[in-house]
């Protein structure tokens, strides 16, 4: 057989160009983040002063608008929709992973799934009709309503994942002693999910924080400071739509700011549940 | 004439329609050892798990006939009770992972709900501990996680764990097969020691064990109980061509 | 321990493990139920304007609240072009990135470089996307249009197109690595000790192995765009009739959602827009099944 060499030269060369290519494509991705990142650590740290932070927001052309009630209003409605959410989803997905096999349980992963994938504006409508219409007004709960929601089927997934990972013979272990399974569950093997437990909580967190569209008609925005949840609440991420779109320079300057403290914490979340879950991961 | 501490009445099991264990018949004497033998899938495993009711898990499992422990039917009585008296050390070693050593130990009174002076406790740990052999090399990290141990030491603590709940019977599933020969020669020593105090049952799939520390061994097969014997009888001289099979290697 | 304290003990014991059950199954059932209550939600929402406008609802052209004039055809048609072009913009870049990473560079720094910037990506919040599409892409759109003689509105549908690729690529790119990890070792691994190169290997074994899979990936990433709201929101230009080409200004259902929700007079307006509300939820909910259902088949094979 001969030996063709030029071919070979030409598979080689194919083979690097196509990594080389591969390699610069995704790179490409990367650039728009760069891009965003930048601008936004950039312009948005010279947006934000002491006032930034204490300040509610000033009439149009005033200086020394700040966030501060968008900052109190995010916190409040990531509390309450923790509130909610958090229970009722690490239950749910404990039951899920004490009962793998089961119908019920294989169409409540089903709804799970399909509850995730529900776009975020069709929530904050479902929570309009339910919270905001009886009662005739927005409110900071009708928008954790929506925000919940859309926490629980992340919630539910990692809880049963975490505790699936648990080995069954621990499980065992406690039963052997006389302990009731009940305790067995709540005692030992929930105990031995907490990391993935709260780390999947902080995930949720972390995705809900940054959400604009379930809030635009349900908690709704609000100028002033308000810890009342059945009044309208403002949102870090609601200023930032309001103020990205106007026409006015001062309020894009501290879209920027608000875009940076926003990020920042979210990244920030993100990172502190990567550092927890690698500290309090308990080996088996 | 022993004493009986267990009696096994025409017993079977079930895992559905599949029948486990096929009309057992036999009585376990007090503070003896007692080694259950046979290959795998024979049923020696679900037997000693019916004993502490632990087969019934499975939502599957049934059970026929009885087991009388001194008289009163295990069956008419709540599992958690069943366990507390009758304990259980499996194979793969399991310390609560949550846990410190000192609350591995004491983890069958604290779980339920059973309150103890701090002087109890101690007491209750420290003793456990040093009749399962393990107190000289633990007794300065009593409060760290158990997981750092070896294996060897693992399984010592779980033994520690069962034996603290002062149980009559204390059941072994294949206690040692996981482990490293110095380790599993530490624990058969370990239950030449227990047998002083507790009824010993335990299952093995390693011959040698069972005739090294057994005083009675039963062998199964296919889920019947084929002979029931003293150690050295089965051994040298078994009376049904099944068991002598099994001991010249015949299968395994 | 007496007769007694022993009963009343196991009676407490029972209670509470029956509580405990009670508890796990019903949280469980809550998502069923909670799943079910929004579908019919949007359905009884609908019917006010289902009864005024049936069929039309998907086949007209317009949309005019005042007149009671409810057709949707403009938003389903912004919805469907963005998505489709978000996903032909964004298939390579996704390709490349799995590729990258599932073949190429599995472990080291390049790796975690590029596994932190996808991370990030999906981590950035809609609205900030919104954002920096206005602040870039829209001006650099706008000159592109001038320079090929169009209305420079700068937003539009390529620029909604572009942010959704964006978005999108975290997702797609995380379903393609699953998809391609899927391809079993042994017939890569037959393919290069018959000399393949890699670009061999990758051309001839494992992307037709994973087509399927990548149609998958498509549904799915098709139901997780046509749900994006804000960054659209901000760049779709709020035009509610049918698109002419790219460069023209449109809406998507979600956007129109967005803008018009709360400035819904009558009972009758509100109910067409949750008429689009459970349109979405309905075709989201069917790709987002159906390219599920495909990866688990392929992960069973």
């Amino acid at each position: 057989m001969r030996y063709n060499g030029n071919k070979t030269k030409g598979r080689i060369l194919t083979d690097y160009f196509f990594k080389w290519l591969t390699l610069a494509i995704s790179s490409i991705c990367a650039v728009p983040l760069i891009l965003i990142l930048y601008f936004i650590v950039s312009k948005g740290i010279s947006a934000i002063n002491w006032q930034f932070f204490v300040n509610i927001p000033a009439p149009v052309g005033e200086k020394g608008g700040g966030v501060l009630n968008d900052i109190i209003g995010t916190v409040m409605l990531v509390i309450m929709a923790s509130a909610i959410a958090i229970p009722i989803a690490v239950i749910a997905g404990v039951y899920l992973a004490e009962n793998k096999n089961s119908p019920t349980a294989n169409l409540v992963r089903f709804c799970a799934e399909i509850l995730q994938g529900v776009p975020s504006i069709v929530i904050g409508v479902i929570a309009y009709i339910w919270v905001v219409k009886p009662f005739h007004h927005f409110s900071a709960i009708s928008g954790s309503v929506a925000l919940a929601i859309m926490m629980l089927p992340v919630i539910i997934r990692t809880t049963e994942e975490t505790i699936k990972m648990v080995p069954n013979h621990i499980k065992e272990g406690s039963l052997a002693l006389g302990v009731p399974y009940y305790k067995t569950m709540l005692r030992i093997i929930i105990p031995c999910g907490y990391s993935g437990i709260i780390s999947g909580i902080i995930i949720s967190v972390a995705r809900i924080a940054g959400e604009t569209a379930p809030l635009l008609f349900t908690s709704f925005g609000n100028p002033y400071i308000s810890y009342n949840p059945v009044k309208p609440i403002g949102s870090l991420p609601q200023t930032i739509f309001l103020y990205a779109m106007s026409p006015y320079a001062d309020w894009i300057q501290q879209a920027w700011g608000a875009s940076f403290i926003l990020l920042s914490c979210i990244l920030i979340i993100s990172l502190v549940s990567k550092f927890l879950t690698r500290r309090w991961k308990i080996q088996f | 004439m022993e004493d009986t501490i267990l009696k096994v009445n025409d017993f079977s099991a079930f895992f559905g329609t599949n029948q486990i264990l096929k009309n057992i018949n036999m009585t376990f004497p007090v503070k003896k050892v007692v080694a259950m033998m046979g290959p795998s899938g024979c049923g020696k495993t679900t037997f000693i798990r019916c004993i502490n009711r632990m087969h019934e898990l499975n939502p599957d499992a049934h059970t026929e006939g009885a087991i009388y422990l001194h008289q009163e039917d295990i069956y008419e009585m709540l599992p958690i009770f069943i366990r507390r008296r009758i304990g259980m050390v499996f194979q793969r070693p399991n310390p609560f992972p949550t846990m410190s050593i000192f609350e591995n130990v004491i983890a069958g009174y604290t779980l339920n709900g059973i309150k103890l002076k701090k002087t109890e406790k101690q007491e209750i740990v420290e003793d456990s501990l040093k009749k399962a052999a393990l107190w000289n090399e633990v007794k300065d990290a009593l409060h760290r996680r158990g997981t750092f141990l070896s294996g060897g030491q693992q399984q010592r603590l779980c033994i520690a764990r069962a034996i603290a709940m002062k149980p009559e019977i204390l059941l072994l599933d294949e206690p040692t097969s996981a482990l490293d020969p110095i380790s599993t020669y530490n624990i058969e020593e370990l239950l030449l020691e227990l047998k002083k105090h507790y009824t010993i049952i335990i299952v093995t799939h390693n011959m040698q064990q069972a005739s090294r520390i057994s005083d009675k061994t039963a062998f199964f097969y296919l889920g019947e109980l084929v002979e029931y014997d003293e150690t050295i009888n089965i051994f040298t001289k078994p009376k049904e061509i099944r068991t002598q099979n099994y001991i010249t290697g015949r299968f395994g | 321990m007496s007769q007694t304290t022993t009963a009343r003990q196991a009676k407490g014991i029972k209670f509470k493990e029956g509580l405990f059950k009670w508890t796990m199954s019903n949280s469980a059932l809550f998502s069923i139920l909670l799943l079910s209550a929004i579908f019919v939600t949007l359905f009884i929402g609908s019917l006010p304007a289902i009864k005024v406008s049936t069929y039309h609802f998907l086949t007209g052209t317009t949309w005019d609240p005042m007149t009671n004039r409810y057709g949707a055809l403009p938003f389903l048609t912004g919805t469907v072009i963005t998505s489709f072009l978000a996903l032909v913009i964004s298939f390579p870049f996704a390709l490349a990135l799995a590729l990258l990473l599932g073949e190429f560079y599995r472990k080291g720094v390049i790796a975690d470089i590029f596994k932190n910037v996808i991370e990030l990506m999906a981590g950035v919040p809609s609205v900030i996307y919104g954002f920096g599409a206005l602040y870039f892409l829209t001006p650099a759109i706008a000159r592109l249009e001038g320079g090929l003689g169009y209305p420079t509105f700068g937003v539009g549908i390529l620029s909604a197109s572009i942010v959704l690729a964006i978005m999108v690529i975290p997702y797609w790119t995380s379903i393609a690595r699953e998809v391609i990890s899927l391809t079993p070792n042994d017939i890569r691994e037959a393919a290069y000790s018959l000399g393949a190169t890699r670009f061999e290997v990758i051309r001839y074994t494992i992307l037709p192995y994973t087509r399927t899979g990548i149609i998958a990936g498509m549904l799915l990433a098709m139901g997780r765009a046509l749900g994006e709201t804000m960054a659209v929101t901000m760049v779709i230009g709020n035009t509610n009739a049918l698109p002419k080409n790219i460069f023209s200004t449109s809406q998507t259902m979600a956007s129109v959602i967005a803008n018009e929700f709360t400035e819904a007079t009558t009972d009758t307006y509100l109910s067409a827009l949750i008429e689009v509300g459970l349109l979405l939820f309905i075709v989201s909910a069917i790709l987002n099944v159906l390219g599920k259902q495909i990866i688990k088949r392929l992960g069973k094979i």
